[in-house]
């Protein structure tokens, strides 16, 4: 391809001579596709490690959608039931099961390969939804859901969701006592919401739990309705990247109005396949290597056992945890005859409702107190917005304190402690963490600020202590180069909004003043404590009296006769 | 098939029709009362729990083992065994009972806790054996199970299995892995335990788990249990067992190894061009 086009830019209309010239040129006469390619493969990327998070999502997605198109072949999602004649593993012979169950174990245990795709599959789901998770962290904190990717955020969004849909879904389908206690779990949460509760519960299982829709159902959604939404939902993903631009880290020369990288072909090409076939690579290592989801250790499901260390994968485990955390006693109310089941509405529906909507609202609340609606192409370091910085560990926080909780009785055994000790921590922890952790990053945040400013403004210690003919004692500073004083002073900071006054000049009150203070109180909350960046005046100012920290001109010189050095250390 | 089917449904209309026959003879109600009471006579007798067999201890062990229980075990369960405030009288305990908490290291506790750890035995097994016959001795309760009861070969693991998910898994997990108690208690892992030991744990009920008796759990069930749990020391056939603990190990690893190796090698490729 690349051979053809360099050859007719060259000599005029030169006929392709290799094969894949004459196939793309064969191509392009039919379609004009050399103009979309030849556009993509000047597209310019900047280049970052933090920027192949999504890439690792996007090629786990891939590597699922490989082995789940394995695993269809095989899988049966019938809940019928009949008796395991396989002779592996022992303890499933004889057992009476379901289809599905049994094709799983068949899956596993008769088809060449077949434990190793279910491995891989597995993997890949875990690795996608951490992939993302990660992703979303580096879009979070460096501020690149700002304008113009809000909408991004929101598919991205509803990318991660999906995401955890396609493995609820998956997660249930071999009918097991693992996922069948997860789907008595969502059944019971259905259930607790007011009013129409049971009415969806029923719904959902086409009848009293556990039925023998949900597994068809659960299938149905899982190889075509999630997928189908997730492709369709990448591929927008995708094109508003493109379309947008890629964000770029801050430095010299790189603004909103430019893209500091290297063009998507050749080198992207590269290190985007390199990077799938590594993704690839290492999925199937672990799916090779270490077991997951051996679903004959719980056995087909029966809704009677319930076994210690029963959790769902690691992107429920919040959902878990919530659960278990929440007092039973005295939060089931019964009003006019309706029970209102707080215990299970409040942590299962509230809590996770309140962390979504959190992450929905995020952009735009940030841009409403910021009063912003200019155009962001150059991201945010972390330490530049405090309070969103510290907002995110917070949410952090509080997902990994939930996380932890829902595994509490293997921190008991594995840590030689008391659950019921360790339930009471997490209960106060859930809403002490959050707001400590929210304290210590913004402190750390505006130290961080703060130490950049003092750079700036004084240069790196060099070390070196030089006395003045005088007896002064000073210590060189060294100054920084031009990337560095670029990377420290070129960020916003903006200040706390202000609105107009409660009255009018002729004293009559002004319509929309409260809401107006509201914001202003909000945007105090985001930005009363901050550090600006240095000004140009300042540095001027700080070099004028550069007798304190650093040497110009003759003094330096003289200085350094008189000290007997020839070098300068650096 | 069919065809089969109405065969036996033919054979079953004849039987159905002789035993209409017999119903109406006036010997029918006492030959069934009879039949009733053999029936539930024999399968109590079946099922009823068992009492200590005649011990093989001889009287110069039962001595020895007083002995050794006096020097060893009397602060806390008595002189003779019948227990002081708080510990639990050991007359009717039985020699499972004594042999299980002694030779899993269990019995001489080490110290106060939320329950009794196993550790290395502090006797040895001629030791062990005279404070089980001593205690054994002192009142009729479960004895050592042979070595043909404990024998996993001899066991059905699918049965095992079954009866291992609705008696044991909800404290010890579905393979044994171990699982949490209230107040740090906890159901111990059974990777490493003895066959003999399984069986008699499930005969004692010690610490905080209940009591299997043959009623309960049949001795042929108890060894279907112990080939289970056996069977599961082999691992697991997709690879590393990652400790059988469930999601929240796998969590962890693919955290671990997985997102560590990919963010790892996205680092080196950013690396590389710039």
């Amino acid at each position: 391809m690349s051979t053809a086009t360099h050859d007719t830019k060259r000599e005029a209309p030169a006929k392709p001579t290799t094969t894949v010239g004459k196939a793309a040129d064969y191509l392009d006469q039919r379609t004009s596709i050399g103009l979309a390619v030849k556009e993509f493969a000047r597209k310019v990327f900047p280049d970052h490690w933090s920027f192949m998070l999504g890439e690792i999502a996007l090629f786990s997605f891939v590597v699922l959608i490989a082995s789940g198109f394995f695993l269809t072949m095989f899988f049966e999602p019938s809940m019928a039931l009949e008796t395991y004649e396989g002779e592996h593993p022992a303890n499933m012979h004889g057992q009476l099961m379901s289809v599905a169950f049994a094709s799983t174990l068949d899956m596993s245990f008769e088809v060449r390969g077949g434990l190793l795709m279910r491995q891989i599959h597995h993997w890949s789901a875990l690795i996608f939804m951490a992939s993302i998770v990660v992703h979303m962290m580096r879009v979070f904190f460096t501020g690149a859901f700002r304008k113009p990717r809000e909408i991004n955020w929101i598919v991205g969004l509803i990318l991660m969701i999906l995401g955890l849909a396609a493995g609820f879904t998956g997660y249930s389908l071999p009918d097991d006592v693992l996922s069948g206690n997860g789907l008595r779990i969502t059944d019971g949460v259905v259930k607790s919401i007011p009013v129409v509760g049971s009415f969806m519960s029923y719904m959902i299982f086409g009848g009293e739990f556990p039925g023998h829709h949900i597994v068809p159902r659960l299938f149905t959604l899982h190889i075509f309705v999630i997928p189908g939404i997730l492709l369709a939902l990448i591929a927008l993903h995708l094109f508003l990247m493109v379309l947008q631009k890629h964000t770029q880290y801050p430095g010299g020369g790189r603004t909103d109005k430019n893209v500091v990288g290297y063009p998507a072909m050749p080198v992207y090409v590269a290190k985007m396949t390199g990077n799938f076939f590594i993704v690839a690579g290492v999925l199937v290592l672990m799916g090779a290597t270490m077991s997951i989801n051996n679903v004959w250790n719980y056995g087909p499901f029966d809704p009677s056992p319930v076994s210690a260390g029963a959790q769902p994968d690691w992107y429920m485990l919040f959902l878990e945890g919530s659960l278990r955390l929440m007092p039973g006693q005295g939060t089931e109310w019964v009003i006019l005859g309706y029970t209102l089941p707080l215990n299970v509405l409040v942590p299962a529906v509230v809590i996770p409702g309140i962390l979504f909507t959190f992450l929905f609202v995020y952009p735009f609340l940030e841009a409403r107190v910021t009063k912003d609606d200019k155009e962001h192409h150059v991201l945010d370091r972390p330490r530049n917005k405090p309070a969103r910085t510290a907002l995110g560990v917070a949410f952090l926080a509080a997902f990994i304190i939930l996380a932890l909780a829902g595994s509490n009785d293997l921190i008991a055994t594995h840590f030689g402690l008391s659950i019921n000790a360790i339930t009471w921590v997490f209960r106060i922890l859930f809403f002490v963490g959050p707001v400590f952790a929210y304290y210590i990053t913004k402190r750390i945040c505006l130290g961080l600020q703060r130490k950049d400013r003092e750079l700036v403004l004084h240069g790196h210690e060099s070390g070196r202590i030089v006395r003045f003919a005088n007896g002064e004692y000073i210590e060189v500073h060294t100054p920084l180069d031009e990337q560095e004083r670029w990377l420290r002073v070129n960020y916003e900071a903006p200040a706390p909004l202000e609105i107009a006054p409660k009255t009018d000049a002729r004293g009559v009150k002004r319509k929309g003043y409260a809401s107006d203070k509201r914001w202003q109180g909000l945007s105090r909350f985001f930005y009363e404590d901050r550090v600006a960046p240095v000004s140009p005046a300042e540095v001027e100012a700080a070099h004028s009296h550069g007798e304190h920290d650093q040497l110009n001109g003759s003094e330096r010189q003289a200085v350094e006769a008189g000290a007997g050095t020839t070098s300068r250390e650096h | 098939m069919t065809e089969k089917l109405k065969h036996f449904q033919r054979d079953e209309d004849i039987f159905v029709k002789a035993l209409a026959a017999r119903r109406h003879h006036r010997m029918a109600p006492v030959v069934l009362l009879l039949l009733a009471l053999l029936t539930t006579g024999g399968i109590y007798a079946a099922l009823a729990p068992s009492t200590a067999k005649a011990e093989t201890v001889s009287t110069a062990d039962i001595e020895t083992g007083k002995k050794l229980f006096q020097a060893n075990c009397a602060t806390c369960h008595g002189p003779n065994a019948e227990g002081t405030d708080g510990v639990p009288s050991l007359v009717g305990v039985g020699a499972a009972s004594v042999d299980f908490q002694v030779s899993t290291g269990r019995m001489p506790m080490q110290m106060n806790g939320p329950q009794a750890v196993a550790k290395p035995a502090q006797f040895n097994e001629e030791q062990t054996a005279a404070l089980a016959g001593y205690v054994a001795s002192l009142g009729a309760g479960p004895a050592i199970p042979t070595d043909e009861q404990v024998d996993a070969s001899l066991g059905d693991p699918s049965n095992g299995m079954a009866l291992f998910r609705t008696n044991c898994a909800m404290c010890h997990n579905a393979v044994g892995a171990g699982g949490a108690l209230s107040e740090g208690k906890f159901a111990p892992a059974l990777w490493e335990t003895s066959e003999r030991n399984i069986y008699q744990a499930m005969q004692t009920g010690p610490q905080s788990m209940p009591v299997f008796n043959d009623a309960n759990i049949t001795p042929d069930e108890k060894r279907d249990i112990v080939s289970f749990l056996v069977e599961q020391r082999e691992g697991s056939a997709g690879g590393n067992s990652l400790g059988a603990l469930g999601p929240v190990s796998e969590g962890l690893w693919a955290f671990a190894i997985g997102l560590g190796l990919l963010i790892g090698a996205a680092v080196w490729i950013g690396a590389k061009s710039s």
